[in-house]
């Protein structure tokens, strides 16, 4: 986070005089001067750090230079949007990717199988922007099923802005979740087609086999069990991913996220924005790890503590 | 000995073949043996001489590209051999239980014991968990598992190698099979750890009247626990009869060789016979006898014709089966 910040911060400080920026060309010296001492920038860059990171910790990453609003209200206006959206995209990613990548493990050589393989390999290579334009084009000009962009009618729940509640916020939802999640899709299928085939040539699934277990109980029971580990890694780096591909999803579907605050603030070099963005974004990544981290023990005994010592006690 | 009428298994003429890209390649070819109720038979031989093949076989848990090619193969009286894949699944762990080489790999790493057990009752007997789980619990004390209360919520790395052992042992009990296919139960175990498994297998199989079919490549414990011995090689069965028979005064050259390769305690100076050359590949097995090339007393006979080996109590595929004046 740390290292996170001095990024944020170097580019902050470096990129361009923000004094320059933020008066217009006939400001005179003294304005200048006057402005300098009230951002601080005349201070020593170290002092400016610590203070960029002591404000950061309270939630204030200073002002923008575009709309002069707070950045931190700025972003948290934005966040459940892209939020409600990654996690509409991840869901639909572990809901449709897990079955996928079971069935096509073990119908491994059907032609339903086969197809799918085939269609993940687009999906793998198809660019989210263009799979997003293409989906515009089909569903909202074409077929006028679904709404090409915005979020639709939004509900405020405790100062959080959500689509959830309304038709045509999740109706808006639709297009940008599929979009955002199809990549996501393939890539949870494949991997856990990789992982059960992997699992299903052990030796506990042998046996599992051989006791006359039914095939239900072999697949889903035993061998999906031991694939989750990995699609828990995954997962939680990808929501990472997710939020990068947002940017571009957003930009496409015009969603009032932070992607598309961010992609307005690097047109105007707003940089208190993109730093506070590569803040907020970092601590997600951090927080998702966190996470992981702890489910791994939830899914696999031999991690948890008291097992540990079980085992110890045990010999 | 007939098929279905004393015998509990009856495998006739077994074939399994393998198809592979240059045609199908014959892994087990004219197996026939019976095994009784509460018998236990040993299976011996080299690597890939196609013992743990047979168990899997009779399991029907043969991956593809294997298959049965000839051959039948009947439990209790009825054919097993070319049953549905579910009426199998039904047989298997249900009739017919099975113990693999590994303890270490064959419990699923995250479930517990007890629900890997409880699963397997569920799947057979129609018992509630409750009582899925109190006769699960009765199985791990009966192979030895101290404190069985606490241990029955254990996972499987919180066992030690031995006892993971037991664990699948009850696992290839609980649904009270007539016949256990234990393929190599003691190869991956300490050897103090070997013995006890061991006895406890005979031990359990004995009060249950449960017959096994004992895959192994260690004459030693063959010698211990089976009542009958079948030694192959090649894919075939060379010898089979009973266990002192066969060990005493073998009669096929090859199980011969196999007995004077034993390092004994009586004579520990002797130097250790072997048997030149090594068995050959599925794609290259010699016409006649398969052992032929590397047998001492092979003739212009062995080459050409196959020899079989009849359904006497001590029989031998063999040409020029030892007697007991002339043994090596």
């Amino acid at each position: 986070m740390l290292t996170v910040a001095l990024l944020a911060f170097v580019i902050f400080r470096f990129v361009g005089d923000p004094v320059e920026l933020m008066l217009n060309e006939q400001a005179s010296q003294a304005q200048r001067d006057e402005l300098r001492e009230r951002l601080g920038l005349n201070r020593n860059i170290a002092w400016q750090f610590v203070t960029f990171v002591g404000n950061a910790l309270r939630g204030d990453f200073g002002i923008s230079y575009r709309n002069q609003q707070e950045v931190f209200t700025l972003i948290a206006e934005r966040f459940p949007a892209t939020f409600e959206l990654v996690m509409v995209a991840t869901l639909l990613s572990l809901a449709v990717g897990i079955p996928l990548g079971v069935y096509t493990a073990i119908r491994r050589g059907s032609l339903l199988a086969k197809a799918l393989e085939f269609v993940s390999v687009l999906g793998v290579s198809l660019p989210s922007f263009a799979l997003g334009i293409l989906f515009i084009l089909l569903f909202s000009v074409t077929l006028q099923w679904l709404p090409a962009f915005g979020r639709g009618e939004i509900v405020q729940v405790g100062g959080w802005s959500t689509g959830f509640l309304t038709p045509s916020g999740r109706l808006a939802l639709i297009l940008p979740g599929i979009t955002l999640s199809l990549f996501q899709i393939t890539l949870v299928m494949r991997l856990v087609r990789a992982e059960m085939l992997e699992t299903m040539r052990t030796d506990f699934i042998r046996f599992a086999r051989a006791r006359g277990l039914s095939d239900k109980a072999v697949h889903f029971r035993y061998a999906l069990r031991n694939c989750l580990m990995p699609v828990v890694t995954v997962t939680g780096l990808q929501i990472g991913n997710l939020i990068a591909f947002a940017l571009v999803t957003e930009t496409v579907f015009q969603w009032p996220g932070m992607g598309l605050l961010f992609v307005q603030a690097v047109t105007f070099v707003d940089i208190p924005v993109m730093a506070a963005y590569l803040m907020v974004v970092s601590f997600i990544f951090v927080a998702l790890n966190t996470v992981v981290d702890l489910l791994y023990a939830y899914v696999d005994p031999r991690l948890r503590e008291d097992a540990v010592t079980g085992a110890a006690n045990a010999r | 000995m007939s098929a279905g009428t004393s015998s509990l298994l009856s495998v006739r003429d077994l074939k399994v073949v393998f198809d592979g890209r240059k045609g199908p390649l014959t892994a087990l070819d004219g197996i026939s043996f019976d095994i009784a109720p509460g018998e236990i038979l040993g299976v011996v031989g080299e690597s890939g001489a196609g013992k743990s093949l047979t168990g899997t076989a009779v399991i029907g848990l043969l991956d593809p590209p294997g298959r049965i090619a000839a051959g039948s193969i009947h439990l209790a009286g009825e054919r097993i051999d070319n049953m549905s894949p579910e009426a199998m699944r039904r047989v298997r762990g249900r009739k017919i239980g099975a113990i693999f080489q590994d303890p270490l790999t064959s419990l699923h790493p995250l479930l517990t014991v007890g629900d890997q057990i409880s699963d397997t009752i569920l799947t057979h007997l129609q018992v509630t968990r409750d009582e899925a789980r109190s006769r699960a619990l009765a199985l791990l004390r009966q192979v030895g598992i101290p404190a069985a209360e606490t241990r029955i919520d254990h996972f499987p790395h919180q066992f030690s190698g031995g006892m993971r052992q037991r664990v699948v042992i009850a696992l290839a009990l609980c649904a009270e099979p007539a016949l256990i296919i234990a393929d190599e139960p003691t190869t991956a175990l300490d050897v103090s750890i070997q013995a006890q498994i061991t006895s406890l297998l005979k031990r359990l199989c004995r009060e249950k009247g449960t017959a096994i079919m004992l895959v192994t490549h260690d004459m030693g414990v063959i010698a211990e626990t089976a009542d009958r011995v079948a030694v192959m090689y090649a894919g075939r069965i060379a010898e089979i009869g009973p266990v002192e028979e066969v060990t005493q005064r073998p009669k096929h050259p090859y199980t011969a060789g196999l007995m004077a390769s034993i390092p004994s305690v009586q004579h520990r100076n002797a130097v250790l016979n072997q048997i030149d050359g090594s068995m050959p590949r599925l794609s290259a097995i010699p016409t006649g006898c398969s052992f032929h090339p590397r047998c001492l007393a092979s003739s212009a006979r062995c080459s050409k014709e196959r020899p079989e080996h009849g359904s006497t109590l001590h029989a031998v595929a063999c040409h020029h089966p030892l007697t007991d004046a002339k043994h090596v």
